[in-house]
């Protein structure tokens, strides 16, 4: 148990990593992580130990992700939030502004829907493969692939400066 | 089976190109593929490029310090903490911060000193500044008209904490109702009108004692103040309420307001705030010690 915690700790600076790039905003991430780790003590015992912790935090990480989108507010929220307007979370009927020039990855990355950031985010960032992803994600295999490709496509532009359609359409 | 005839390069292995995962027999392919197609070519290289800049631009965070609430929940003791409540074991006293005050000395209620005052008045502009941005329920709003549902956010507290410890930590003669001096008071005054058992928790070992602690008036209640300071006057208070209705467990969440940084957590019905005008770092140590504090002394 001892060493299931140690391999628990030792994904955190990852899972700070990635939930960042995932939200952009410093203290919202460091939310999202305390959660995730919170809830990773709680089903450390279920954790099968043949398992890859890592893939199994991200997926939790996931799933408290995919829980926030749902709800229009997180139940604890720092006060400083309370105050700045909502980032750009995941906003596919946001079309890109015209002549915005956005060249910094961070802001870039906040203009993906959040399917497509976290698909392209643990191929790219974290170097999962495309079947660690899927497991990560519960999606085919073949989800992650038209994810990773509209993700990239949509990131390039975004990073041109140039318009990008709109995606009206959420992928699968 | 003929190689005269290879199957056409779909966008999935040009993305495993990109990821250096396309399978080694096809890599001659995609390799043809490109050299016929400068464009696809140049959108493959950029696809690479993002995952250099992506990596440029976030791995330093991998070397970040643990933030104080993040590095708690590395301890431990943190999981006895979490692990109370969830499956419908016995709750312990939570707000019984186990420790006996007898170690307290008497009579170390100092007088502030001059120049506490002076930053204490930006402190509390900082406050009032950021709660009239805040859509409801400051403690300010809380007078003129109560937002009912205010208590079950857990941010609410860290706020009217916040206030609180912004409007009585620099009072020189009055920082607290009954002092430290009179502590079997203190304690029963306060459990009695909280209705639960409540102690302050000893924090001499970080250099902060025990001044005192008032009574005031949270969102549907009492709630209690405790406050301390160090030796160069640098006061600290933790806030308690026993109106958490929603009972939820958190960890340790932060916030700031103006020059005040709070630490906040609920644990059952107590919701606990602790707040000082010090820094994050600081401040997490404390909360660290305090959160110790209320383990369960089994």
């Amino acid at each position: 148990m001892h060493e299931d915690s140690a391999r628990l700790i030792a994904c955190l600076p990852r899972l700070r990593r990635y939930a960042r790039a995932l939200l952009g905003d410093r203290d919202r991430a460091d939310d999202l992580v305390q959660d995730t780790v919170e809830r990773g003590w709680d089903r450390l015992a279920s954790w099968r130990r043949d398992g890859d912790m890592r893939a199994w935090l991200f997926g939790i990480m996931h799933n408290l992700h995919v829980d926030q989108l749902r709800r229009p507010a997180v139940a604890t929220v720092a006060l400083d939030d309370e105050a700045a307007p909502l980032p750009p979370q995941s906003e596919p009927s946001t079309p890109h502004r015209d002549g915005l020039e956005l060249r910094d990855m961070a802001t870039a990355l906040q203009l993906l829907p959040a399917e497509q950031r976290e698909v392209l985010l643990l191929v790219a960032l974290e170097e999962m493969s495309y079947d660690e992803v899927a497991a990560t994600l519960h999606i085919p295999r073949g989800t992650v692939m038209s994810r990773l490709s509209r993700g990239r496509e949509r990131l390039r532009l975004l990073m041109l400066g140039q318009p990008v359609a709109a995606a009206l359409k959420v992928v699968k | 089976m003929n190689p005269v005839t290879p199957p056409p390069v779909t966008e999935a292995e040009l993305q495993a190109w990109v990821d250096g995962a396309l399978a080694a027999e096809r890599q001659a392919d995609v390799a043809a593929y490109l050299a016929a197609r400068p464009g696809e070519a140049q959108r493959l290289q950029a696809y690479r490029q993002q995952a250099v800049a992506l990596r440029a631009r976030f791995n330093p965070v991998l070397d970040e310090a643990l933030p104080a609430r993040l590095d708690a929940v590395t301890r431990p003791g943190w999981r006895l903490w979490r692990r109370r409540g969830g499956n419908g074991q016995p709750a312990r006293y939570a707000a019984m911060l186990a420790l006996t005050l007898s170690g307290l000395a008497a009579g170390w209620l100092l007088h502030g000193q001059a120049e506490r005052a002076g930053w204490a008045k930006g402190a509390l502009s900082g406050v009032t500044a950021s709660a009239a941005d805040a859509a409801s329920d400051s403690a300010a709003d809380g007078v003129a008209g109560m937002a009912p549902a205010a208590e079950s956010d857990p941010a609410g507290l860290a706020h009217r904490a916040a206030v609180a410890y912004a409007v009585y930590s620099p009072e020189v003669r009055h920082p607290v109702e009954v002092g430290a001096d009179q502590q079997e008071h203190l304690v029963a005054w306060l459990s009695k009108r909280l209705g639960a058992p409540l102690r302050p928790p000893q924090l001499q070992a970080l250099g902060y004692e025990l001044i005192g602690g008032r009574l005031l008036p949270g969102q549907s209640g009492p709630v209690a103040q405790f406050m301390y300071h160090d030796a160069s006057g640098q006061r600290l208070t933790l806030y308690v309420s026993t109106e958490q209705r929603h009972k939820l467990d958190s960890g340790f969440r932060y916030a700031q307001e103006g020059q005040v940084n709070v630490f906040y957590w609920i644990d059952g019905k107590f919701g606990y705030a602790l707040s000082a005008a010090i820094g994050k770092p600081a401040l997490g140590k404390i909360a660290d010690a305090v959160y110790a504090q209320l383990e369960p002394a089994s």
